[in-house]
């Protein structure tokens, strides 16, 4: 074992010190302090200490995949070194706080402070557990082995105990970190009991240690013993007619658990909820002129806007208002107009292709965004005043004007933009669409017509937008041009590359992800770019066809597989 | 009168003179082919033919019409078929994907599921991988996909260009003998080939392209003994 360990000693090292440049960068960038206000269970584990310890879990995980050929105990060994080692920058962290702030901080000698925020007193008691300078750093040496530890067990247990502990872990994780929501919809779900559920699982918004521990065994039980698996397993076995009544079973629930909602997450959430919905209806549109059609348009917001502004100018009751239609009587107007931006910017870019056409669009999208500010447009937009008195919807006479009514319009929107877009994608238009992205000549040669192609896909996409800017605008009830900056064409194409390209299921998981995340996390928004950015290099790394990849994209990994090893089999045959 | 004949044809990319006044003519059946150095003009040729690119100067005729400036989709009703240079398979889509957009151009069903038969029986390879994705083809396979693909599109005018490109000879052999075959059974080809002693073996005639112009032109037998073409394109001294 020791001379494995000898051997190994240069990636050990390696790995160390990578888990402290992320753990010093956390730190110092106040990640760690700022989300150790959100307890995970009790007052003792927070989000912060999550973060503290991610770069030495993430590195016991990776000495642990090279140690694939050694035994186990040199393993574990090699994981606590590894997490222990990687704690020494925050070590040193912790000296220079303790000479240069806090020793320092009456004469004023050197103002660190002034250049780095958080070589805080606060971050020093935090890193050391407030027990003291000495102990504390001895505990923290300790907790990083022990982290390293289990970043190795990760990849290390037999296969039945890992998944029972990674399932558990997550569960935990996730009750801990939405304690509020959670506690929320318990509420509302035994609102009628009289039981308090919430006092014996939460305690100050967070998890009570002993649920966490009940929590945790029962998701490992569940784990262990591979529900997952055997559930799908004994779904393959069900006779066809059985799945069929299954899947019925599944929609109607889907159908309900949709529905109720809004109604067990409360009004907060409700409004996040919507947000989701807006941007599940843009991102079903840009992927189709993105993922399906392949034109990169880094200007979406520019149909958004068009959306809201022909329904707020349509139904305004304010001094903009040009005609008393309703949200229901203006609504095709606004994708009309969508459609016909769509067509109209569309032209332009015809025979451009990928970086131009990118560069192209997203100068349309800030010329549109500078032309509703202009003065010039004011008579018609409002200028920098925007639109004001934009009525909500209203359905038989009720006015939608809680954010639980507009969530169903939303939905609404949605669904029916994911079914057109499957329709769409199954049709002969799918095809060319198809076809195009991959190569426009051949495409053409096979009896395309790119001109037709490539406008049809600009403006059904256009549609969607305008779609979710109309119900926006008729939502927020008054809108300027500020609210359509590039960073929603940014996040929609975020979103759906997130999701994976193409995928329909994948752009609800992105938007749920990019968009949702962020509105649970409110408090956290300062960092709210940065995790964002971190978010998208980890997935281009790990998971380059996103969460949800199209089916198709799907087979194709599948495909390139099966002949590699075909193409290795022949060759050593 | 020839099934396509090209008067005098000048195409330009910006200010650059690619074409400099060409004039071919193929009859209906023949093989005819074009050879030519590096950047003499090939691919620009076909590519104007087949209406990717629109010449500035001068006209082309296709089974007594003027296609002059018709756009490439709308050739393809007219069965005029081109399998691009460098292939061009759609890398995403499988083997069976390839050949059904081949025959996006057409409706009729059983004239279609004959095609299919027809190009697996000239490239039973593509048979044994109809499921596999393109992109993972050999080039060789990829080839004779581009081909079958568009022999999908049922063309009475087939042009080919640098079909042999990268292939081992067992290969070039496969795909030459599938071009004669598909003449055999009635499709006219325009085959332009880097590979000039190849292409003149199966050709009935030739051109030879040199900086945009037609330099020589004769039957493909006679070519071959031409002294000027041995020299350049043949290896010979
Ligand atoms: N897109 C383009 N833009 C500018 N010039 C081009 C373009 N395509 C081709 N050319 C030029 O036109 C001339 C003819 O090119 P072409 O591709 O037709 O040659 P080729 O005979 O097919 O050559 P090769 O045997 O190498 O394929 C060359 O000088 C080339 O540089
Ligand atoms: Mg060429």
């Amino acid at each position: 074992m020791f001379n494995t360990l000898q051997e190994k000693f240069p990636l050990i090292q390696k790995f160390a010190l990578l888990g402290g440049i992320v753990a010093i960068y956390l730190t110092a960038v106040g990640v760690v302090i700022t989300f150790s206000l959100r307890n995970l269970i009790g007052t003792f584990v927070s989000l912060g200490h999550v973060f503290l310890v991610l770069g030495a879990v993430g590195a016991g995980v990776l000495i642990a995949q090279q140690f694939k050929d050694e035994d186990d105990a040199s393993t574990y060994v090699a994981g606590f070194l590894t997490g222990a080692m990687s704690s020494v920058s925050l070590i040193l962290f912790n000296i220079v706080v303790q000479l240069f702030v806090v020793q320092a901080s009456e004469e004023g000698v050197f103002h660190l402070r002034e250049m780095f925020v958080n070589f805080s007193p606060d971050s020093l008691a935090f890193l050391t557990f407030g027990q003291g300078f000495l102990f504390g750093n001895v505990l923290l040496f300790f907790l990083f082995g022990l982290m390293g530890l289990l970043g190795v067990s990760f990849i290390r247990l037999p296969e039945k105990i890992r998944r029972g502990w990674i399932n558990g872990l997550i569960w935990v994780f996730s009750v801990g970190l939405f304690s509020e929501n959670v506690s929320q919809v318990i509420r509302e779900l035994f609102k009628y009991s009289g039981t308090s559920f919430n006092k014996i699982l939460f305690t100050q918004k967070a998890l009570n240690p002993v649920a966490a521990i009940v929590l945790f065994a029962l998701t490992f039980a569940f784990g262990y013993m591979g529900i997952k698996t055997a559930t799908s397993q004994k779904w393959a076995a069900m006779p066809v007619e059985k799945q069929k009544t299954g899947r019925i079973v599944i929609t109607v629930m889907a159908v309900i658990f949709v529905a109720a909602l809004p109604w067990l997450v409360g009004l907060f959430l409700s409004q996040a909820l919507f947000i989701i919905g807006m941007y599940v209806m843009m991102g079903l549109g840009l992927n189709i002129v993105v993922g399906y059609a392949g034109l990169l348009d880094l200007g979406y917001v520019a149909f958004f806007a068009f959306g809201a502004y022909t329904m707020g100018i349509l139904t305004t009751t304010g001094v903009l208002g040009r005609s008393d239609l309703n949200f229901w009587t203006a609504l095709p107007f606004a994708m009309l107009v969508g459609v016909l931006w769509g067509v109209l910017l569309g032209f332009p870019v015809l025979r451009m292709r990928g970086d131009y056409l990118a560069i192209v669009t997203l100068g349309f999208g800030e010329i549109i965004r500078i032309l509703a500010l202009s003065n010039w447009l004011a008579p018609l937009g409002g200028g920098a005043q925007g639109v004001l008195h934009i009525p909500q919807p209203e359905f038989f006479g009720l006015s939608m004007n809680s954010p639980q009514a507009m969530y169903y319009l939303v939905v609404l929107g949605a669904v029916l933009a994911a079914f057109v877009t499957i329709r769409l994608r199954d049709s002969r238009l799918g095809r060319q669409w198809m076809a195009m992205r991959e190569d426009e000549d051949v495409a053409e040669a096979m009896g395309i017509n790119l001109v037709q192609t490539k406008l049809l896909a600009f403006s059904i996409g256009a549609a969607f937008s305008a779609l979710a800017g109309s119900i926006f605008a008729a939502r927020l009830g008054n809108i300027f041009p500020h609210s359509f900056n590039i960073l929603i064409s940014i996040n929609a194409l975020a979103l759906i590359i997130v999701g994976g390209l193409g995928s329909i299921p994948g752009v609800v998981v992105g938007a749920i992800i990019l968009i949702g995340l962020p509105e649970m996390l409110r408090e956290f928004a300062e960092y709210r770019l940065l995790m964002y950015g971190i978010l998208l290099i980890i997935m281009m790394i790990v998971k380059p066809d996103g969460f949800m990849p199209e089916a198709r994209r799907r087979q194709e990994i599948k495909d390139e597989k099966d002949f590699l090893t075909e193409q290795a089999a022949k060759s050593e045959g | 009168m020839a099934m396509l004949e090209i008067n005098d044809i000048h195409t330009y990319y910006g200010n650059i003179h690619a074409l400099k006044g060409i004039s071919l003519t193929v009859e209906e059946g023949e093989i005819v082919t074009l050879i030519g150095a590096n950047g003499a003009g090939k691919t620009t040729t076909l590519r104007t033919i087949s209406g990717l690119l629109t010449p500035r100067e001068g006209s082309i005729s296709y089974l007594g019409n003027d296609i002059t400036g018709v756009p490439a989709h709308d050739l393809v009703y007219q069965r005029m078929a081109m399998v691009p240079e460098g292939r061009g398979v759609f890398a995403k889509l499988t083997v069976q994907e390839n050949l059904e957009m081949g025959a996006y151009s057409r409706n009729d069903k059983e004239g279609i599921a004959r095609d299919f038969e027809r190009v697996f029986e000239l490239f039973p390879r593509l048979k044994e991988r109809r499921k596999q994705v393109a992109g993972t083809l050999s080039g060789g396979e990829q080839q004779m996909l581009a081909t079958g693909r568009a022999m999908m599109t049922s063309p009475r005018l087939l042009m080919l260009d640098e079909p042999s490109m990268g292939l081992a000879p067992v290969l070039v052999d496969a795909v030459f003998d599938a071009i004669v075959e598909i003449n055999k059974e009635g499709t006219t080809i325009l085959l332009v080939e880097q590979n000039a002693l190849m292409a003149l073996s199966i050709a009935n005639r030739g051109y030879v392209l040199q900086t945009g112009q037609i330099v020589l032109h004769d039957d493909a037998a006679a070519l071959k003994q031409n002294e000027m073409v041995q020299k350049a394109y043949l290896g010979m001294d």
